[in-house]
């Protein structure tokens, strides 16, 4: 059956007119190729490129001609269009029309780590052998829905996966056999970022881990295609002979796409990228990406916004959501970023009208909208001389409809797909609105026929006199009910009448009592001239076509709009600094920032042009460097293989997390986003600075210092998780899998620096860096054994540990810690929370500062970051430190750690300009930042936050009320939701959206 | 098998580590006279130059040095340019109840069930717990120890950190009845989200017949002994109070509705992250707040960012009887930094004599136990401690000598012995 279809395919494509081989046993055999001429027509090929009163000739699925003097043959069947529209039909680009659900394989209850699949790639979620033919049956339901909004061909794919294999181009007709059904196999290579449902294969868990996976495809796909590997890989060699296809990515979020987008850059491929609707909020970003996109067609509700109580719960991001996402093909058309639009995710079909009206009302051109259904898509799936067009030699797919489709009046008459007609409306009933003088027994009426909806209304009067009226128009008969003259009866009369022209004279009979029959008159006045109250409604949309609540970066409370702005100098007068250098702490001094950088450290210090910000009684630090954090993150732990060094944290940045803005308002300036505990060799950091309302790789430091994170202990060998099957369950079990992973690196290196072929595998790239002291370790570590197992592996293969963070049991081996060179990361005073920290003291950092450990204190807390001074203070309390010692722990000494000690960390001149202003001693209770500055750039002070606190506030209302004014305007309204805001830490497995 | 194993050998750890705790301190022999410091009484008063005197466990005085009519007697501390503070309070804590988070053999904080008056939280607290002994050193001397779970979760007791045993570490014996009031909001693990509680209503009256049950069994005669309402007897009477755990501000409302359909007069609210909402509705009840932990990240993303940290002030401002109470992630190792959320809040615009009063005095009267603790004043027992400095701040919190009625306990715990010890390996100079 499948080599039928294939060969039928085959013949449709590159011989349209071909013989029909297929026997016929049911009846004599005819000839279907029937020739259909349309004319009188307005021939929509684009909003600029209108043929009035033109003619569209097609023949069997094709369309042969079309034109203004288009010669129609003699055997064509003429459909006189009196002016209606023809559109070409759309095309749904994006869609698992009529694939079977999947169901998912049960669970033993224990983690599985290995494949389903034999002959394939050794993860489950790469499935390029999937075709959409697999798992498809037509859905004749669904097909009518699509139908009826003007859909004729769907390009649907097996929704399973992040290799999801191929997608295949269906015809929508009603003749859904499947000869017909299929216009083209493999029309693109599908990809997502979600797990594959037919299997439970663990990794990848998280995003970094979906990323790094891809590009171990590709790699592995190169490494294959030259013959290397002993083994068939079916799901691979799909994937090399799929690369040539459009290659089309779906995304759940704007972070997602750029996150796709960037996988292909580095592998040389351009994406099509399915977005989720909230791509405007990055425009800039998106742009860069120079990708086309296929953008969803599902604005949200408005929210019940009744209860003030239950409104607080909601986020000022989901409503600006609400309000702003309408703009979004706007701002697509704006920002010349080529769009399609899919009905994909969408409920119910059939509010999609009211959708791309809505667009066009925030606006959208109606080109665009139409682009966007037709062309687009068809450009996109290399098909433009064949679908979604009007032209000759194409599929013969076209929607007939009343007038312009966009506008709210129009109807669709009849669907047209690949020369099959669908009627959805009746073209053929007339228009009888109007004013009619109706006459009968001597008496005359004035009757009025009003359209309302598909039926009418009528209304019948004489003089003062108005009778009671049921009207029915139908297949062109009209049948009129009425109450009789006389009040007091309760009798009725019937009107029945063939109407055999719109807006002419009609004649018929009426039914009174008694079956008394007589015939009646109407004849045609005038048309009905129609009050309407459209003006009122178009001042209302103009009030809503302009943007009035802002993007701002990000789009969210405490956002504010791009600045094109100068950064001014800032200069500090008469304040304490607290240097983190030789000087120690220099009283009543002036600093300027200029450049972004720390310009000068002085006495009487001037410049014209500078912002002046007095510093008496106050204290100017070096921004906060917190060693060890999990904000800014979407995913922290890649816990599907007991090593990930393949995965990097920069791919998982989420640079609209508040926790930045909050984190800035305790003074810190940078943070190492370290992955989570989950394995013995985690994945790599991404080192950022909190340069809130910049985007992901803004955050990322320049010519970055490379780390990665990995772990000992109870969360590696999962006592408190996981089902017990992975290795390591003890800490013997994590020595050997440090050995064994370095070991196969070493081996790597070897292979790789020979020069005869290999596999590049980025876990193995990794190992090496480390082995070759390019990139350096973070390692999670709590009690002594370990931490002195892991400087003794790393001797052995000949480098050292850079920083041990926890390190909690770092005092029971900080002479050897010295000696090795490593530096330790600790938390003040946390203990307790697990055995393995039963012997943590707050001492700790004192002993291994006394010893020569460079010390700091980390956070590892989206709640302590807010307040590492206080932190860093707790040394002097519990070690009896100075007061110097102690703030280095949380300024110089984690930059020193984290390799940026020569940008940050210190007040020096020439450093960056990463500074805070506090009101008192930072390491006081009673501290707090009122100036937290990058580069020169204030992204905190309180006055600033004042103000944005007032915006908030204003926006909020403002939204609130639009909202209350959609409901009563009748509008749907979604219940209230409560977006939690998760604080990841190391052991957090989930992943946020 | 081998859990039952791992279980037991965590039990005999733990048993085992347990014997580092501090001997308690025997009782106060001979009267003794702090000298010089600076007092702070704890009910927003500060003695500067003052003279302490305390005997038999008790404070006899507490005077200015300026003021001749009393002199030091007895043993007598110098304390010249120190502190003297009553000690600090942790309402609302498990301390003693679980030793670490995540051995399952050592938690004894939540019983099963959802109705639970006669559970009483005082039979397991661990007077020998390493977490409780690590108190001291920071000035937190006393808790009221407080079971979680469930819609009525137990009764608490109140004890002082220096005991043998729990029936010696008694300062209240179930002085609080605990519900957590219903929330607004439920999560959805399918959703990922949060939406309207829809049982809201019901919860609640479903807490409602709960107390008409057991007010229709204290009026009935009935010689059937029911223990769980048993244990509601004093709630009626008004001996046990009522510690509503509630945040929210419709919640709040709700509650303090409970409160007058039940006559309750001895309410508190607990955590009332909203409470300054509804400010105004407390005062009137004439109910206080034990507010939830200062260190805490806002609730919303809108919320100012220092929202938690001035929610003392906020309540302080609008006359509202506030303590601080620590309860959250990692309760009971943080509890010692108690002192350092009431410094936050005066960071945030809170007097610095207020905040003190919210983890000493407040407390004490929040918790019915100011006759006789919670400041440095006459007749009350002498809990109170020397810092070298500002015990609200990091840098000033350093003890010299604390006392619980009267005793002078030891300021050494177990992470302080191991500092010692390995100070002492690395042949490291540090003071003591």
């Amino acid at each position: 059956m499948k080599k039928i279809l294939v060969a039928f395919v085959f013949c449709i494509s590159f011989q349209s007119f071909a013989q029909d081989y297929f026997p016929e046993n049911k009846s004599v055999k005819q000839n279907t190729e029937i020739t259909y001429a349309f004319k009188n027509a307005n021939i929509v090929k684009s909003y600029d490129d209108i043929i009035n009163e033109g003619t569209l000739l097609i023949k069997s699925e094709r369309i042969v001609a079309l034109g203004k003097n288009v010669d129609i043959p003699d055997e064509a069947i003429l459909v006189d269009l009196g002016g209606k529209y023809i559109y070409p039909s759309f095309v749904e680009i994006f869609s698992d029309f009529g694939i079977k659900e999947v169901k998912r394989p049960s669970s033993n209850g224990s983690p599985q780590y290995d494949a389903n699949r034999k002959y394939h790639y050794w993860n489950d979620h790469v499935r390029a052998e999937q075709n959409a033919m697999d798992a498809f049956s037509f859905d004749d339901k669904k097909a009518k829905q699509l139908r009826k909004v003007g859909f004729g061909l769907v390009n649907t794919h097996f929704s399973d996966g992040i290799v999801r294999g191929t997608s295949n181009l269906i015809a929508l007709s009603q003749e859904n056999d499947m000869n017909n059904a299929l216009v083209q196999k493999a029309t693109a290579q599908i990809f997502s970022f979600d797990r594959s449902q037919q299997t439970r294969q663990a990794y990848p868990t998280s995003i970094m881990g979906k990323m790094a996976l891809l590009r171990q495809v590709y790699n592995d796909a190169v490494w294959y295609k030259e013959g290397n590997s002993k083994n068939k890989d079916l799901a691979l060699e799909a994937f090399n002979a799929q690369l040539s296809l459009p290659q089309i990515f779906h995304t759940d979020d704007y972070l997602d796409a750029l996150r796709a987008d960037k996988v292909g850059d580095e592998f040389g491929v351009q994406y099509i990228i399915v977005g989720s609707g909230d791509e405007y909020k990055r425009l800039n970003e998106i742009k860069s990406t120079n990708a086309s996109f296929i953008l969803p067609l599902n604005f949200p509700d408005a929210y019940d916004v009744d209860d003030p109580y239950l409104t607080k719960y909601l986020a000022l991001s989901d409503m600006k959501h609400w309000y702003q996402a309408p703009f979004i093909y706007k701002m697509f058309e704006e920002a010349e970023i080529p769009f399609a639009i899919t009905s994909h995710g969408l409920k119910s079909p059939d509010k999609m009208f009211a959708l791309l009206r809505k667009a066009i009302e925030k606006g959208a051109s109606k080109q665009a909208i139409l682009e966007a259904l037709t062309s687009r898509p068809a450009e996109y799936l290399k098909m433009q001389d064949k679908v979604g067009t009007l032209k000759e030699g194409a599929f013969a797919n076209f929607l007939i409809t009343s007038n312009d489709i966009f506008e709210d009046s129009a109807t669709i008459y009849q669907n047209w797909i690949m020369g099959v007609k669908h009627e959805l409306n009746d073209m053929d009933v007339l228009d009888i609105s109007g004013d009619y003088k109706l006459k009968f027994k001597d008496k005359t009426y004035d009757l009025k026929l009003k359209q309302k909806g598909k039926s009418y209304v009528a209304e019948l009067k004489r003089d003062t006199l108005k009778l009671g009226t049921k009207a029915k128009f139908e297949n062109n008969w009209l049948y009129i009910t009425l109450t009789d003259e006389d009040k007091s009866s309760n009798d009725f009369m019937r009107l029945a009448a063939k109407i055999n022209d719109a807006k002419s004279d009609f004649s018929g009979k009426v039914f009174a009592k008694n079956e008394e029959t007589y015939a009646f008159t109407a004849a045609f006045q005038s048309t009905s001239d129609e009050t309407n109250d459209d003006k009122k409604e178009e001042k209302d949309k103009k009030d809503d076509d302009e943007m009035m609540i802002p993007v701002t970066y990000p789009n969210m409370s405490y956002g504010q709009p791009k600045s094109e702005e100068k950064v001014k100098p800032i200069l500090f007068k008469n304040v304490t600094v607290i240097t983190g250098e030789e000087e120690g702490t220099l009283e009543d001094v002036d600093v300027l920032l200029k450049d972004g950088k720390i310009d000068k450290i002085g006495k009487d210090l001037k410049s014209s042009r500078a912002k002046v910000i007095d510093g008496t009684g106050k204290y100017l630090t070096a921004g906060i460097v917190d060693e060890h954090s999990h904000i800014a993150a979407t995913s922290v732990n890649e816990a599907g293989q007991n090593s990930s060094a393949e995965v990097s944290m920069e791919d998982a940045v989420n640079p609209d997390d508040i926790s930045i803005y909050r984190s800035l308002a305790g003074g810190v300036t940078s943070i190492q986003l370290l992955h989570g505990s989950a394995n013995p060799i985690g994945g790599r950091s991404a080192i950022l600075k909190l340069k809130w309302g910049e985007s992901a790789e803004d955050l990322i430091y320049d010519n970055t210092p490379k780390f990665i994170k990995f772990a000992l202990g109870e969360n590696v060998k999962q006592s408190n998780w996981g089902g017990g099957v992975r290795f390591p369950q003890s800490r013997m079990g994590v020595e050997q899998v440090f050995i064994d992973y370095f070991s196969r690196a070493k081996a790597y290196e070897k292979l790789r620096n020979s020069g005869k072929p290999y596999r590049k595998d980025v876990e193995m790239e990794t190992l090496v860096e480390i082995m070759n002291s390019e990139r350096f370790i973070s390692c999670h570590s709590y009690v002594q054994s370990e931490i002195n197992m892991l400087m003794k592996v790393a001797e052995q293969f000949g480098f050292r540990i850079n920083t041990f963070t926890h390190i909690l049991e770092g005092y029971k081996v900080a002479d050897k810690m010295a000696e090795h060179g490593a530096g330790g990361s600790t938390f003040s005073d946390w203990w307790a929370y697990k055995y393995e920290v039963n012997d943590a003291i707050p001492h700790n950092a004192a002993i291994m500062h006394r010893e020569g450990v460079t010390v700091a204190i980390n956070s590892d807390d989206g709640e302590m970051i807010r307040r590492l001074n206080q932190e860093a203070a707790k040394s002097v309390k519990y070690g009896g430190l100075s007061e110097e010692e102690a703030w280095k722990f949380v300024t110089i000494n984690p930059a020193k750690l984290l390799h940026i000690d020569d940008r940050v960390g210190s007040i020096k001149e020439g450093k960056d300009a990463d500074v805070v202003l506090w009101n008192a001693h930072p390491l006081s209770v009673y501290a707090k930042p009122e100036y937290t500055i990058i580069e020169g750039k204030i992204y905190f002070s309180l006055e600033k936050d004042q103000k944005l606190r007032e915006q908030l506030k204003a926006e909020r209302s403002q939204l609130i009320n639009m909202m209350l004014k959609a409901k009563n305007k009748g509008l749907k309204t979604q219940p209230i939701k409560k977006d939690t805001k998760e604080f990841l830490d190391c052991h957090s497995l989930t992943e946020l959206n | 098998m081998k859990s039952i194993i791992n279980s037991f050998i965590a039990i005999l750890i733990v048993a085992f580590s347990a014997k580092a705790q501090q001997t308690p301190a025997p009782k106060q022999s001979q009267t003794i006279s702090i000298v010089g410091a600076t007092a702070h009484i704890g009910n927003g008063e500060i003695v500067e130059n003052a003279l302490v005197i305390f005997k038999d466990g008790k404070i006899q005085s507490v005077t200015s040095l300026d003021d001749t009519s009393m002199q030091p007697e007895g043993k007598v501390i110098n304390a010249q340019g120190k502190h003297v503070y009553p000690g600090f309070i942790a309402p609302n804590s498990t301390l003693g109840l679980v030793e670490i988070d995540a051995v399952k053999a050592s938690d004894d904080e939540d019983e099963i069930g959802n109705y639970l008056p006669h559970i009483r939280s005082i039979i397991a607290y661990n007077a020998e717990s390493k977490i409780v002994e690590s108190m001291r050193p920071n000035g937190v001397l006393i808790g009221q120890i407080t079971p979680r779970g469930g819609r009525i979760s137990g009764t608490s007791s109140i004890v002082q950190f220096d005991a043998w045993n729990w029936e010696d570490a008694i300062l209240k014996e179930d002085d609080g009845l605990h519900i957590n009031w219903p929330r607004n909001f439920s999560y959805s693990w399918r959703e990922g989200s949060y939406s309207p509680n829809k049982k809201y209503k019901e919860q609640m009256d479903e807490l409602s017949l709960f107390f008409k049950k057991a007010h229709a069994y204290h009026k009935s005669n009935s010689e059937k002994i029911n223990t769980v309402f048993e244990a509601m007897k004093s709630v009626f009477d008004g001996d046990k109070k009522v510690f509503v755990h509630v945040n929210s501000e419709k919640g709040i409302l709700d509650a303090l509705a409970f409160k007058s359909n039940f006559n309750l007069n001895e309410f508190v609210i607990v955590g009332g992250e909203e409470a300054y909402k509804v400010a105004s509705d407390l005062k009137s009840a004439d109910v206080p707040v034990l507010l939830q932990r200062i260190h805490s990240n806002p609730q919303f993303e809108g919320d100012d960012y220092d929202l938690p940290y001035k929610l003392p002030k906020l309540l302080n401002d609008a006359g509202i009887l506030v303590g601080l109470e620590t309860s959250g992630q990692m309760e009971r190792m943080n509890s010692r930094n108690l002192p350092f959320y009431a410094g936050t809040a005066v960071a945030y615009g809170l007097d610095k004599d207020e905040a003190l009063k919210m983890i000493t005095l407040n407390t004490a009267k929040i918790l019915g136990i100011d006759s006789f603790t919670g400041s440095l004043e006459e007749g009350k027992d002498a809990t109170l401690f020397i810092s070298e400095g500002d015990a609200l701040d990091m840098m000033g919190n350093q003890l010299t000598q604390a006392f619980i009625q009267g005793r002078e306990i030891s300021l050494e715990s177990h992470q302080t012995e191991l500092y010692k010890r390995y100070s002492n390996k690395y042949e490291h100079n540090i003071d003591d």
